[in-house]
């Protein structure tokens, strides 16, 4: 490798190419994301801890991060379920199983807003089994649970995968042939080899329900104690308090940037021992 | 490797029963484990992702055909599915540019601070919608923004018309052709560049007669993705639209309109008419996806069975595919 790794290359383009891609991202990216904490700056900073400690942002922060970790709890273990069938298993509506994995990263988040209300409302396909049983979807902290699992399920699915379809057979054979039972192969050999894969889609599920808004403000409607972070910056910014819009969202941008930071650790980590 | 090579070699009727040439009995599970968590997989995702999907269609016909036709043919409907266009025919061809070009500068040479810049590059997948509007916002404002009030005197608009729906959404699919491009690009290494300058090729020549041809189906992949984003992208597009009926409404922000019922010939019906539209374009992304998928695979594969090629130094796991390793085992004996 050290001998292909020359300083000069015959390849022209180097400059300009460069000094596009890093105008392009300046322009576009990086100073308006440095101008967000220039202006969290200029406040003081009695405004700014007022604006993200406030009783309001604080139960929204309780509700996008509790039914962000719920939703991606859940999807770690029907993820998991999903991705082991669709690498291990062939049967008949495979492939089309495969592909619908993603429609959550197609479909316009409003558009799955809109569908996952009607279809959990009290008249809806799933909404009129669940309100007798006394559990409401709609209009409730539920729903914003029920809207981040549908958007996260894609990132846990789709990093399963690739590190399930790596697993060595022969390592599953040894432990067979060592004597181990299926079931303890799966716990003592291929969970802790997945872990990490497991442990990242976990995280970036979370990550990207940190962020959400389009598909959870119709299903989880206008109360408050539905209102998620997103949407108290959204009436903030409409009001306008551009002010404590801005302290919310650079304190939303440090959370999701550590998240970030996890997440490399851990694809270092499944690079590492996978 | 022996092992694998006896597992290979069993009767097809065993290895058939696991589909792929997975060995099975002792390291696959018992017929009813496996129906069980079939039936799990299908029940999860037929729940929550096929009947939402189905709902959209069902709701937009609840009221039959006409009003369906008359839901799209509503000149705000029709100015916004016309935004939404022309948002997608400005921001899907800059950002395919950047990442072609920022594919070229990474994939091709090798620099320090490479994985500060990946990362720089993702940023816009990290930061939350409704920030990525308000970032714009602060800047453009004509009230509150630090540029805003000068553009706004010199008779230029920008937050609460399509200038900053434009924008945001060139913030948002920034990522999306160049993510796609880099690892396939760094995988491809540069040797048959460099025997086409060598051999004459100008750079221009080079790059559209050798890299990108080696790279179409990723590029047409990521530009398909890019698209699906541009046209639905619902939360920075609210922040910066103002959301005025016929004139600054994108088709999201038009299905939010009608679906809250602002508006005569509004109601749920009419919101997943135009919803409709937006679902058949994200089952034509799934489908094209699929397909791009598969083609990519291969494309992958060949870069891996190149003797030449330098191993993918970021690391991605769409590389480590089985036909790559095999690959390598057959060279090294």
């Amino acid at each position: 490798m050290a001998i292909s790794l020359t300083r000069r290359s015959v390849l022209p383009g180097f400059g300009l190419t460069m000094g596009f891609t890093l105008l392009y991202l300046s322009f576009l990216v990086l100073i308006p994301l440095g101008g967000l904490f220039v202006a969290a700056a200029a406040g003081s900073w009695e405004e700014f801890a007022e604006a993200v400690t406030s009783p309001r942002a604080l139960a929204s922060y309780r509700l996008t991060f509790g039914a962000a970790l719920i939703g991606a709890t859940v999807n770690a273990v029907f993820g998991f379920v999903v991705a082991w069938v669709l690498v291990r298993y062939s049967f008949p509506g495979r492939k089309i199983l495969d592909a619908i994995v993603d429609l959550p990263f197609a479909l316009p988040t409003a558009v799955s807003g809109i569908a996952l209300t009607v279809v959990y409302g009290e008249s809806g396909w799933l909404g009129r089994w669940l309100e007798p049983l006394g559990i409401q979807v709609v209009n409730a902290p539920l729903g914003v649970m029920v809207a981040l699992t549908f958007i996260g399920l894609p990132f846990v699915v789709r990093t399963l995968q690739p590190a399930l379809e790596d697993l060595d057979p022969e390592i599953e054979e040894a432990a067979a042939s060592l004597g181990a039972s299926r079931w303890q192969a799966f716990w003592r050999v291929i969970f802790p080899t997945v872990l990490p894969a497991l442990l990242t889609g976990f995280a970036l599920a979370f990550a990207r329900a940190l962020g959400e808004y389009g598909s959870v403000i119709f299903i989880a409607g206008t109360s408050q104690s539905t209102e998620i972070t997103s949407l108290l910056m959204m009436i903030k910014i409409l009001e306008p308090d551009l002010v404590g819009a801005t302290a919310i969202a650079v304190t939303m941008l440090l959370a999701s940037f550590v998240l970030l930071l996890l997440i490399n650790v851990l694809q270092w980590w499944s690079r590492r021992y996978a | 490797m022996p092992m694998s090579v006896t597992v290979s070699n069993l009767p097809a009727a065993v290895s058939s029963a696991a589909g792929h040439s997975r060995p099975v009995g002792a390291t696959t599970e018992p017929r009813w484990v496996r129906a069980v968590l079939i039936g799990v997989a299908v029940a999860f995702l037929g729940l929550f992702l096929l009947v939402p999907l189905l709902a959209v269609f069902v709701q937009a016909f609840e009221k039959g055909a006409p009003a369906f036709f008359r839901a799209l043919w509503d000149p705000d409907s029709r100015s916004a599915v016309g935004l939404t266009l022309l948002t997608a025919a400005v921001t899907v061809p800059l950002s395919t540019i950047f990442g072609l070009v920022a594919a070229w500068a990474i994939g091709k040479f090798h620099f320090r601070g490479k994985n500060v810049l990946l990362t720089l590059i993702d940023l816009p997948f990290s930061v939350s919608p409704v920030i990525a509007g308000l970032i714009f916002v602060l800047i453009f404002s004509g009230t509150h923004g630090w540029l805003g009030p000068s553009l706004e005197h010199w008779g230029i608009k920008i937050i609460f018309a399509v200038p900053g729906i434009i924008i945001v959404t060139m913030f948002v699919t920034a990522p999306f052709v160049a993510r796609e491009l880099i690892p396939l690009m760094q995988a491809q290494g540069t040797e048959e560049e460099e025997a086409a300058r060598v051999l004459g090729a100008s750079g221009w020549q080079t790059f559209w007669r050798v890299t990108l041809p080696n790279v179409k189906w990723a590029l047409l992949y990521g530009i398909i993705l890019c698209n699906a984003r541009a046209m639905g992208e619902f939360g920075a597009v609210s922040v910066v639209s103002g959301h005025i009926r016929g004139r600054t409404n994108t088709m999201p922000l038009h299905v939010e309109c009608l679906y809250n019922g602002s508006g005569a010939d509004s109601g749920p019906a009419a919101a997943f008419a135009v919803a409709s539209l937006l679902a058949v374009l994200a089952m034509l992304t799934l489908v094209l996806k699929s397909y791009l998928e598969w083609k990519t695979a291969r494309q992958l594969a060949r870069a891996g069975d190149c003797p030449d090629s330098r191993p993918n130094e970021s690391g991605t796991v769409a590389l480590e595919t089985t036909g790559r390793r095999d690959a390598t085992e057959e060279k090294s004996p």
